[in-house]
């Protein structure tokens, strides 16, 4: 069995393994809820809606922790985009285009300074980003302590702007065939995961970053500028976050201060579930995309289940994310000894 | 058939000439001359800090040189900044271990950062044709898409070798490509590099195993303490002189110096090892070592002379056999089982593995009896004192006091606070691993007078070093080390430098 | 003079000491009456008894955060969390599942000893994680930062259960007669008591020596993967103790903000304190003081009329800020600077 498993390509290995374990809960969801309408299309589209925010954080998350880094601000700066996003539309009047380019913007400038900060001043990564966590939070209640509502009616017509899909309609109790839906930002994060997808696989730069993560003085040998793939990585984060936090915001329409807690260790879950090693080298965005899509099940379980409490969504989390890194550490230790 | 001076440059590839480059109180290369041909496999030897790796790194671009001139091609007069700009140059260089990527495909380290893009993007199916074209032209016949770590380090040195062939290298330096290679991967690698000589790339090769040198390299340059020592053709230059010219000796001068007969007193058995093996590090090897005796092991660099101590002291994985002390066999599973024996190693690397830099003098030297003694029985504060005077006393230890950290002391001082530390311990058995390396000769002398003062107060003593004479002056037997395995003994009475370094240089009559 | 300065500049103590008095001046400044003692009723009242006491926690978790970065360069971020399981676990003991309580269902001292239970456990869950396992401490730690909390939920049923019982304020308010707040006494305790087995056992000298050289405390006979349990077990533990005092200066169990921010105090502590937060030598009583440091800090903050959800703002400032001075890359750029300086005198010459 050992060799079995040596035998398997270890990144194939653990991307299969997330697949199967999504296809698994996912059945034993239907077997399970069945009665309560688990098999409907939307219950699965609705995976995409909920978490269409954290998809697209999840992928950059994804590159950082190829590039050999973490980031664990993610969450806090959701929040913080949030809010800025909802202040400078509802106290600032802003229109909702230009609100998204200045957060877009943010989202540059913080992932530059956390980049400078880890790649050119050799700070650990997790003590750069735990600054930027607390920082991020704070700002956000710096701005507002209260909550503030969206009310902009461009940015309320996105948010709820369904498409339907005319495809497994269900007809319901009145006779009125209903068809599934899914909203825009579900295909704007499908869209950035696909982009993402081929930058890491189809370009220089993406190639670079799977170099770095592997072997950083390899890398600099064979002749790569490392500090910079570096810093970029982190800029490029800082605009994932910022993006995700935009689509996560469409789907609250309000900012406030306790929002997104604990988005990081989702997002680090998503990856690593997904088969993302925390080594550094290895990963794959489409895993993260399975990674997500768990923790979404597992949300969904503890909602239709009724009576569990919304925290064993994240214990559960925590649970099979330590259970992947044990299993990570063992291959990499099993291999180790190989040699 | 006479040469015209035309073709004599035309074959010129590389010189390097009157190479000088200081380090801080040290001379790393004084005058070094270096020639090296198109199509020649030129070996480099040199025993430890001979100045092998400065002149590479000079040559790369890794480090500067004061003085001298890098000829390419008999033309141009460079000077490397880079490691890049040497590539760009066509100097490329493949290191022992760290090469490539190995997360990331075949190909995809052979094409890093110069990938063949369609539309700007990369090309995936082109750079894996052009991979396998590549490795099938050097007859390496491997599944490009694979990930590079899934190859041994054999084959991703020899991937790496195609990188640089292919980034149009006409130098290329192999900086101690077979140390961890089996026989048969050596095989390979040398095939691959009598193909590319016969392209007419010229290869620089470093390395210790002189079977190798002598298997594959058309000249050898030898380097000592930073001064060339001279070039030499293979065919004229015997291995013994080799060596001898390595240690820096002339072997015709070499009857005269001898060791003394320095018989054991006792006959007791202290120490007995059976075919302890370490796979990869060591082939499996015996050993016995009785009270009171001083057992040099000898042979050059990489020859396996600290994998056999540390198989031994429980800090490297031992495979196979088993070791018996005082009779009983043991079982040595960490370095902690091998000091509660009465064992103390003090290692080769000094800076990495003897000292704890920041902690104090004092600290250094009593932490390893405190490891002995346990976590709850802290040596008080007045007797860790007191043995702490003592061994600045007993050593000569030259430090501001005894809260200095260790950092702050010089090499040799450095090298005499972990002697003390283990001293401190009272082991039966003491394993010395290079401990004259890079210090002053006064210390040196001073060590060599102390272990033999020791092994007459009984303690026996594994004593290892790449000077001979000191290991003459020192040892009662030698145990001979050549390419990772155990070959043969010097009983008391044949050890003379003469004898050593035959059994090192191998297959010479003595 | 130069030479002196220097001197005093090297040693270990002073960016802890410097940052106090600064912290202190600027809260003179801010409020003239900040030494002003008073005694009603026997116990003593002003600013900078509330700083002390106030402090408690952080100092106790300072101690366990110092081990851990010391032994393995890494930091435990889930001391907060811990501190929010524990104190929850206790609360259920005592009020035997109800949200309000006045009289204990089960004896006290069960209570405390499996508050402090629950904190080894964690801290042991977060040791076998990096030391046995290898893994990098923030990730180890993050599974507890996020878990632990939504465990302390699901103990306290998501609700926050009171113990409205006199001797259960007792750990962490004043006991009559007794000038001082109880947690003062406690954070002393700790202190010594942890300084005592660092000194009086080879504790301290194993944890630096593994945190220095790895490789050379193996050659020396140590194990570095039982010594760095031991620091993050150790570390769980006086989190679960900080834990009881949380919850028995409210008098509950607040799952949701117990503790909360806290591990980032306690990491601030650590580097003001003059300690490298890549391992190695450590000064405990260096991240003591800046302990109260933080606290005083937290305070003229607060005097500053900042809310404690916007303290992160400032803190994180000053961690990127001490970290940066402290990091190999900005050390390089002043030695380069330094050199070309020197450099420039001998060219003027």
């Amino acid at each position: 069995m050992r060799n079995k498993i040596k035998n398997i390509d270890n990144k194939a290995f653990l991307l299969y393994m997330t697949i199967v374990l999504f296809i698994i809960m996912y059945s034993i969801g239907i077997i399970m809820f069945g009665n309560k309408g688990f098999q409907k299309p939307q219950v699965f589209l609705n995976l995409f809606i909920s978490n269409a925010g954290l998809i697209v954080i999840a992928t950059g998350m994804t590159m950082v922790i190829i590039s050999g880094g973490i980031d664990i601000s993610v969450g806090s700066f959701v929040a913080l985009t949030c809010m800025v996003l909802a202040w400078m539309m509802e106290k600032g009047n802003m229109n909702a285009v230009s609100s998204i380019i200045v957060i877009m913007l943010m989202g540059l400038v913080f992932g530059l300074v956390q980049g400078i900060l880890i790649a050119y001043l050799n700070i650990q990564p997790f003590i750069v980003t735990l600054a930027g966590m607390f920082f991020a939070r704070g700002m956000t209640a710096i701005i507002s302590q209260e909550m503030i509502s969206i009310k902009n009616e461009t940015f309320l017509a996105w948010a709820n702007n369904k498409i339907t899909i005319p495809l497994f309609g269900i007809v319901n109790k009145k006779g009125v065939t209903v068809y599934p839906y899914i909203y825009p930002t579900v295909i704007a994060a499908l869209i950035i995961l696909v982009i993402m997808f081929i930058l890491l696989k189809y370009t220089k730069f993406g190639r670079s970053v799977y170099a770095v993560g592997g072997n950083e003085q390899s890398a600099l040998l064979l002749g790569l500028n490392v500090k910079s793939i570096k810093l970029k990585v982190y800029i490029l984060n800082g605009l994932l976050c910022s993006i995700g936090g935009f689509l996560f915001c469409l789907n609250t329409c309000a900012g406030f201060v306790e929002q997104a807690k604990g988005f990081e260790m989702e997002a680090i879950a998503g990856s690593v579930i997904g088969g993302t090693l925390l080594t550094g080298g290895v990963g794959n965005v489409f895993g993260s995309l399975f990674g997500v899509l768990i923790k979404g099940t597992i949300e969904a379980f503890v909602s239709f289940q009724g009576t569990l409490s919304s925290w064993w969504t994240k214990i559960i989390i925590a649970t099979i994310l330590a259970f992947f890194i044990v299993l990570q550490s063992i291959l990499a230790m099993s291999k180790k000894e190989q040699k | 058939m006479l040469l015209t001076p035309f073709e004599v440059i035309m074959d010129n590839l590389l010189e390097m000439r009157g190479i000088c480059k200081n380090f801080p109180g040290v001379k790393a290369l004084d005058n070094v001359d270096f020639y090296l041909n198109k199509g020649e496999i030129h070996a480099l030897m040199g025993e430890n800090g001979a100045g092998k790796s400065t002149l590479i790194k000079v040559l790369t671009g890794v480090e500067e040189f004061e003085t001298g001139q890098i000829i390419l091609e008999g033309k141009k007069n460079i000077i490397n900044k880079s490691p890049k700009e040497a590539q760009a140059n066509g100097i490329s260089t493949v290191y022992q271990e760290v090469n490539l990527c190995p997360n990331i495909s075949v190909a995809e380290n052979l094409f890093l950062d110069r990938e063949p893009r369609k539309f700007g993007f990369i090309d995936w199916k082109k750079m894996n044709k052009m991979a396998k074209e590549l490795l099938d032209k050097l007859d390496i016949k491997i599944d490009v898409t694979k990930p590079t770590e899934n190859y041994s380090i054999a084959i991703q040195q020899m991937i790496a070798i195609a990188r640089a062939v292919d980034m149009s290298a006409k130098v290329l330096i192999l900086d101690e490509p077979t140390s961890s290679l089996d026989d048969g991967e050596v095989e390979k690698l040398f095939t691959l590099m009598r193909k590319l000589r016969a392209d007419g790339i010229g290869i620089i090769f470093v390395t210790h195993f002189l079977e190798q040198v002598y298997a594959v390299c058309d000249k050898i340059t030898v380097l000592r303490n930073g001064c060339p020592v001279g070039e030499f053709e293979v065919d004229n230059l015997p291995r013994v002189q080799l060596v001898a010219k390595m240690m820096g000796k002339d072997f015709n001068d070499l009857e005269n110096i001898k060791g003394e007969n320095k018989d054991t007193k006792s006959k007791e058995l202290l120490l007995k090892a059976e075919s302890v093996g370490s796979k990869g590090n060591i082939k499996p090897f015996d050993l016995e070592l009785n009270k009171g005796e001083v057992v040099g092991i000898t042979g050059l660099l990489g020859s396996g002379r600290s994998e056999l101590v540390r198989s031994i002291y429980g800090a490297d994985r031992r495979d196979t056999g088993r070791i018996l002390f005082d009779n009983n066999e043991v079982k040595i599973k960490a370095p902690i089982d091998a000091m509660k024996l009465g064992m103390a190693y003090l290692p080769e690397n000094r800076k990495d593995e003897g000292i704890i830099a920041d902690l104090s003098v004092r600290e250094n030297i009593i932490i390893a009896l405190q490891a002995k003694k346990g976590i709850f029985k802290l040596i008080p504060g007045k007797k860790q004192e007191e043995f702490v005077d003592k061994y600045i006393e007993i050593l000569q230890i030259k430090t501001a006091s005894r809260e200095t950290p260790i950092k702050q002391l010089s090499g040799g001082n450095q090298q005499k606070v972990i002697l003390g530390r283990w001293l401190l311990t009272h082991p039966d058995l003491l394993i010395l691993d290079e401990p004259t390396r890079g210090i002053d000769v006064g210390t040196k002398t001073e060590i060599q007078k102390l272990v033999l003062k020791l092994a007459g107060e009984g303690m026996s003593v594994i004593f290892i070093s790449s000077e001979i004479e000191e290991m003459i002056r020192t040892c009662q037997r030698m145990v001979v080390m050549r390419d990772k395995k155990k070959v043969g003994e010097l009983k008391s009475d044949e050890i003379s430098q003469k004898n050593i370094m035959s059994a090192i240089a191998g297959g010479v009559d003595k | 003079m130069k030479a002196k300065i220097n001197n005093i500049m090297s040693t270990e103590l002073f960016l802890p000491i410097v940052s106090l008095i600064l912290v202190l001046i600027i809260n003179i400044i801010k409020t003239p009456n900040f030494f002003n003692i008073t005694i009603q009723n026997g116990v003593f009242y002003g600013y900078i008894i509330d700083v002390i006491n106030r402090a408690s926690e952080l100092v106790i978790l300072a101690v366990g955060m110092t081990l851990v970065v010391a032994s393995s360069g890494g930091t435990d971020i889930s001391v907060g969390a811990v501190c929010a399981l524990s104190g929850a676990v206790a609360c259920f003991i005592l009020s035997g599942g109800e949200v309000s309580t006045s009289v204990y269902h089960s004896p006290y001292i069960v209570a405390f000893v499996s508050a402090i239970i629950v904190g080894l456990v964690c801290g042991s869950f977060n040791g076998f994680l990096v030391a046995k396992m290898n893994i990098q401490p923030m990730v180890a730690t993050l599974i507890l930062f996020t878990a632990g909390r939504g465990m302390a939920q699901l103990v306290t049923n998501g609700q926050i259960t009171y113990i409205r019982v006199e001797s259960f304020k007792m750990l962490g308010n004043s006991v009559k007669g007794i000038p001082l707040p109880t947690p003062v006494f406690i954070a002393i305790a700790v202190v010594i008591l942890t300084f005592i087995i660092l000194k009086r056992t080879a504790l301290g000298l194993y944890i630096e020596t593994v945190g220095i050289n790895n490789k050379a405390a193996k050659l020396v006979g140590l194990n570095p993967v039982l010594i760095r349990f031991i620091a993050y077990a150790f570390c769980g533990l006086l989190a679960g103790l900080a834990g009881m005092i949380v919850s028995s200066r409210v008098y509950s169990a607040d799952a949701n903000n117990a503790g909360l921010n806290i591990e980032l105090d306690a990491i601030l502590a650590v580097a003001l304190g003059g300690n490298s937060l890549g391992g190695g030598k450590f000064s405990l009583l260096g991240s003591v003081i800046g302990a109260y440091t933080i606290q005083a800090l937290t305070t003229t903050l607060y005097a500053m009329s900042v809310s404690a959800d916007q303290l992160p703002v400032y803190k994180a400032i000053v961690v990127v800020i001490i970290v940066s001075l402290q990091s190999k890359g900005f050390q390089r750029i002043i030695k380069e600077f330094k050199l070309k300086r020197k450099v420039e005198k001998v060219y003027e010459k």
